[in-house]
């Protein structure tokens, strides 16, 4: 399968298999006019399958949302076809607005305006919680 | 602004600092009379409460100064729809420290971050309630003369009982603490209570169905009630609420200096036939409480600057 190499725009490579749409996802991609292609279960030396992300756009990146969901993701920064910039992600330690709390009993879901804000509280496991009701966020992979 | 939302918002030296106060008022009250005369504590209660808001409302009042009051969402401006966050800037500039108590779990925090005055959680739905802990903490220095090498039971709902895990949380800082922790399958402590606090902290427990085989080893006995408020579901409450009562006859094996403790307020978990026992101090519980919110008013408002 043969994906054109972009000019200018984002690489998200050495995403967990698997974990390539959830980043679409939460990256909120979608809603860019720009190509963007995911590519899933590519084979990889390192890893025995990846996913990766090209972006055709030199848009914005939420990096905090690569750091909750896959930290071993790299991030290639492409310019006039040349990779000008190599970023190895870490884990956030707060999260605001990437995920929601889906504790009924939380005040976030009272409170329209407020910004769902989750903290890492154990980073060996990669287990953040909400800042205000402290319940553990959901991971959807 | 330093406001108080979880018990860990308070080091082993001012829990110290605080018993030391509550015994000093207890023993001297005249001293502290007038120490925070024209001050004002507003008590916004969006839940329905009895003792905690009486509670800090008599602890103001014995310190000297005046309480203004919120006793129901419904007859504040939250019913029309007013966030959590505009009602504590509106009462700090009327107000000089605030005790809220709210059925959503985070709304103490929401308040203390939009508040210019300290505020004091006193419960954010089934989250935390550091005010019945303290009151927890000051009755066990009381009865047992210490604060660390002991055995203590919980029993009742332990899943969704906010004091139960404050209680772990305050007493895993100490030495040489066991717990057995009693309830059935369904009401047992969240694995999260167990891995984040007692394992990490290498804390002894055993986790138990059993209240009558633990007993005789228990130190401090702390039952809770079964929350009908707690359950989306009628039936599971109806199916648990029954789960253990302590009567005279579970009592014939534990020790002679058992403290039995409960937050209140009890249904029947707790027979009446029991209040008689010497070794029942849930009321002493709830005089400490005053003793210990009136501390932490004072603490509070001293490190604002207020008094």
């Amino acid at each position: 399968m043969k994906i054109d190499s972009i000019q200018n725009g984002i690489v998200i490579d050495h995403i967990t298999a698997g974990r390539g749409m959830r980043l679409y996802e939460l990256l909120k991609l979608d809603d860019l006019d720009c190509s963007v292609a995911i590519i899933k279960n590519v084979v990889s030396k390192k890893m025995g399958k990846k996913d990766i992300i090209k972006i055709d756009s030199s848009t914005h990146i939420d990096m905090d949302v690569i750091g909750f969901v896959d930290p071993q993701a790299t991030v290639n920064i492409i310019r006039d076809g040349e990779l000008i910039r190599k970023r190895c992600i870490d884990m956030p330690h707060e999260l605001t607005n990437v995920i929601k709390c889906m504790n009924p009993r939380c005040i976030t879901t009272t409170e329209q305006e407020l910004d769902h804000v989750f903290r890492l509280t154990d980073p060996e496991n990669k287990i953040y919680r909400c800042i205000y009701c402290e319940t553990k966020a959901e991971r959807k992979y | 602004m330093r406001s108080v939302l979880d018990i860990v918002d308070l080091s082993v030296e001012e829990l110290e600092e605080l018993m030391q106060t509550a015994c000093d008022i207890i023993d001297n009250p005249e001293k502290y009379q007038e120490v925070c005369r024209h001050k004002k504590l507003a008590t916004l209660f969006f839940e329905p409460s009895t003792r905690t808001r009486l509670s800090f409302e008599a602890a103001m009042y014995e310190l000297g100064g005046n309480v203004i009051s919120v006793s129901s969402a419904g007859a504040s401006s939250a019913a029309k729809g007013e966030s959590v966050a505009d009602t504590a800037k509106t009462v700090s500039c009327y107000a000089d420290i605030i005790a809220m108590r709210h059925p959503k779990e985070g709304a103490a925090l929401v308040a203390s971050r939009a508040a210019t005055i300290p505020v004091i959680n006193a419960g954010d739905g089934g989250h935390n309630h550091p005010t019945q802990t303290l009151a927890d903490l000051l009755t066990i220095y009381r009865e047992k003369g210490r604060m660390d090498s002991m055995t203590i039971g919980l029993c009742g709902d332990l899943k969704f009982g906010r004091t139960v895990h404050s209680l772990i949380n305050a007493m895993s800082r100490y030495e040489n603490i066991r717990f057995v922790l009693i309830s059935p399958e369904e009401l047992k402590v969240p694995s999260y209570v167990k891995k984040d606090v007692l394992q990490r902290k290498g804390i002894p427990y055993l986790q138990t169905t059993d209240l009558e085989t633990a007993m005789p080893e228990l130190d401090i006995l702390y039952m809770t009630r079964v929350q009908r408020e707690r359950f989306f579901n009628e039936e599971d409450y109806v199916r648990l609420k029954d789960s253990y009562i302590l009567t005279p006859q579970k009592l014939e094996n534990a020790k002679k200096d058992l403290a039995i403790m409960h937050p209140l307020p009890r249904v029947n978990e707790i027979s009446v036939a029991i209040d008689d026992d010497p070794r029942a101090c849930y009321f002493k519980q709830v005089a400490n409480g005053k003793y210990m919110r009136m501390a932490l008013i004072l603490k509070l408002l001293k490190e604002a600057g207020t008094i």
